[in-house]
């Protein structure tokens, strides 16, 4: 009796055929819209000119982080040029982008829900378990199942691999707001939606960020992963070293996703909060300097 | 009709706090609840009522239910039983809609903390109440500007809440309050973050905006001082019950129990303790009917070395003394009249024995309280302002 296996494996993929059987149509609808997305967010990066596209990004992470990481990303983006690995790093951010995007906009109410709501927080919280900790590899078989290969079951179990991050420190963040501040705000006659919008979610907005920004590394170390189900990017590259036992290629490809890291680590985890040496604080010290002269 | 009238409010915390209210009106105590029925008693029959342009203190150790208390008023906590009238309407009843509109537009509310919006400039906090109101940007800032400038932080309009010291932070939380132009003004422990001298002067401003405002002040405070120097009537609460109210006077002067004796007996009683308290019955004669002979023999029936003189319809004359009269006798005068000294100090009913002190200084008769019309009420002698501060009660029967 103790050593009858409970036939758990066999019922789970009962439920993935008869998901695939049944939800065939619904299934078929999501892989286009994210293909749609992955493709649109592919195509609008690729239309840029490098050149272009490089000033902006340096641009950008000045204005947020500040001189360093500016000079970071401008070695970095040049390296991935030089590699010949831009079309691919391009593709890599459109599926990091997308999955990104949907974990914000599924996870940031699921936050939001289980900070509000005690039930929701006790049934949600388990599920976030188990997407954290599930090995990332499992997700991927049921993702072919049900939307075939390439870019979009990689997205797919990017997107559940990724999400938790957000829908936690969204709710974290919600459940830390001072409850005298809470309460002043009560006492002013805020409706909830007020009180959400007005009061808790700015000031729970730096640990969002911090939960976007895992969600971000989340997410582009499951896209290389994605490459062992055909999507294309830099996975591939990496994925391709790996199995033509190419220690070179799988190094530049490596290579190329670290700097990629890194570089939307820096620029997201400024994002949340104020940075001294930041090129908008150094932008508005010069304007505060030249009025006070004047 | 006072204008916060609070009726028989029970607060009960715990899983079925309904279940208690018969018991805590059989009168069982907090205590004996907690521990045979496992629920924590926050406010327990608790009423009282506070009129119109009052400040109204509610004093109390911690956990004696004063905080939990004032927000059972905007419902901030939800009673467990009683009712709540403010303006005649029952607060308790109303939908969350009818409330919020209460909330927007007659109760404000200080807190102990400040709680102000970190994310927002001091202007943005000050406008709070109207941002929730749905008032419209320049009428926002108008408003909000108008309100730094009587707390007395004008030019800090675009600074950031936690860049100001405490005291700057809880005058942008009282211009928040005050922005919403509500009659009423719910202030929990508003000053005691404050360091004492802070406290001090916001205090006296407090006192000073309440002479233009003239809100109605519902103030909580663990500090007795304060409690003294701002109410105009004060609730002592203890265990969540209401165990005195009066004022300052009422309870320095006849205090309900034990607890509160005890609460009050550091307090400083000669800058509270008024002449009304304090005086004896004052011995005169009267000018008209008295010749120099009645006023001997009932100085000398009375072992007092002066008298007081009034006129017929009690008017203060002046003073004579046992000397003068002795020797106009011998002198084989009769006129009362040419020996009355009429350079006395009086003092009104509701001078303070703090001011009563130094005028013993400058004299050596008892001093004469007298009212509006100068007619005699009492007198206050030496040895009366002594027994004032060391607490014992006058004769009261002016």
């Amino acid at each position: 009796m103790l050593n009858a296996k409970l036939p758990l494996g066999v019922h789970v993929e009962s439920a993935i055929d008869w998901m695939t059987a049944n939800f065939a149509g619904f299934f078929s609808v999501i892989r286009k819209g994210l293909l749609g997305i992955i493709e649109s967010i592919d195509w609008v990066l690729s239309a840029i000119p490098l050149f272009v596209f490089i000033v902006a990004v340096v641009f950008l992470a000045w204005w947020v982080a500040g001189r360093g990481t500016a000079i970071f990303t401008a070695v970095g983006l040049l390296l991935i040029n030089n590699l010949g690995l831009w079309g691919k790093m391009l593709l890599t951010l459109s599926m990091v982008s997308t999955a990104t995007l949907i974990a914000l906009v599924v996870g940031l109410p699921l936050g939001i829900l289980m900070a509000k709501n005690g039930t929701a927080n006790k049934i949600i919280r388990p599920v976030l378990d188990f997407m954290q900790t599930m090995p990332a590899f499992v997700y991927l078989i049921p993702a072919v199942y049900f939307f075939d290969l390439g870019e979009v079951p990689g997205t797919v179990a990017t997107i559940i691999f990724a999400m938790p991050p957000v829908v936690r420190l969204t709710n974290l963040g919600i459940r830390q707001v001072p409850e005298d501040v809470v309460e002043a705000a009560r006492a002013f006659g805020s409706t909830p939606a007020q009180l959400l919008f007005k009061v808790q979610m700015p000031l729970a907005v730096p640990t969002i960020m911090a939960g976007l920004n895992q969600t971000i590394m989340l997410s582009l170390s499951m896209v290389v992963i994605s490459a062992m189900i055909g999507a294309d990017g830099l996975g591939k590259t990496v994925y391709e070293g790996i199995t033509q036992m190419n220690i070179g290629k799988g190094f530049e490809g490596g290579l190329a996703v670290v700097i990629l890291a890194m570089l939307l680590d820096r620029i997201t985890q400024c994002l949340g909060s104020e940075q001294k040496k930041s090129g908008k604080n150094f932008v508005r010290n010069r304007m505060e300097r030249r009025r006070a002269h004047s | 009709m006072p204008k916060v009238e609070v009726q028989k409010i029970y607060k009960v915390f715990g899983p079925a706090p309904k279940q208690i209210l018969p018991l805590l009106e059989k009168g069982e105590d907090k205590a004996g609840i907690l521990k045979r029925h496992k629920h924590s008693v926050g406010v327990n029959n608790v009423s009282f009522a506070v009129e119109e342009g009052e400040i109204f203190v509610i004093m109390g150790l911690s956990g004696s239910g004063k905080s939990t208390l004032i927000r059972c008023l905007n419902r901030l906590i939800e009673p467990t039983g009683g009712n709540i009238l403010i303006d005649g309407q029952n607060i308790t009843e109303m939908s969350a809609a009818e409330l919020r509109e209460v909330r927007r537009k007659k109760v404000a509310m200080v807190f102990q903390n400040f709680a102000l919006l970190p994310h927002k400039t001091v202007l943005e906090n000050v406008a709070f109440g109207l941002e929730i109101q749905k008032a419209g940007l320049e009428m926002r800032r108008q408003k909000a500007e108008e309100m730094l400038e009587i707390v007395g932080l004008k030019g800090y309009e675009n600074a950031k809440p936690q860049e100001l010291s405490g005291g700057m932070q809880q005058r942008v939380g009282l211009a928040r309050a005050l922005a919403i132009e509500g009659d009423i003004l719910l202030m929990d422990e508003a000053f005691s973050a404050l360091d004492p001298l802070i406290r001090k002067d916001m205090q006296n401003e407090l006192l000073s905006l309440q002479q233009k405002m003239k809100k109605t002040i519902i103030f909580i405070t663990h500090d007795l001082d304060e409690a003294l120097k701002i109410g105009d009537r004060i609730a002592i609460m203890k265990d969540g019950r209401i165990v005195q109210t009066g004022t300052a006077e009422e309870i320095l002067q006849n205090p309900a129990d034990d607890y509160v004796r005890a609460f009050i007996q550091d307090v400083n009683r000669s800058k509270i303790i008024t002449a009304a308290a304090i005086m004896r019955n004052a011995e005169a004669i009267i000018l008209e009917k008295a010749g120099i002979r009645t006023a001997a023999r009932k100085m000398k029936d009375l072992g007092i070395s002066s008298i007081f003189v009034t006129n017929k319809s009690g008017v203060l004359q002046g003073i004579v003394t046992i000397d003068r009269v002795s020797s106009l006798i011998k002198e084989g005068k009769e006129e009362l009249e040419s020996i009355i000294d009429k350079n006395i100090e009086t003092i009104s009913l509701e001078t303070l024995i703090d001011e009563i002190i130094p005028l013993f200084l400058n004299t050596g008769y008892p001093i004469a309280v007298v009212d509006e019309e100068k007619r005699l009420k009492g007198v206050v002698f030496k040895s009366t302002v002594l027994a004032g501060i060391a607490g014992e009660g006058g004769e009261n029967n002016a």
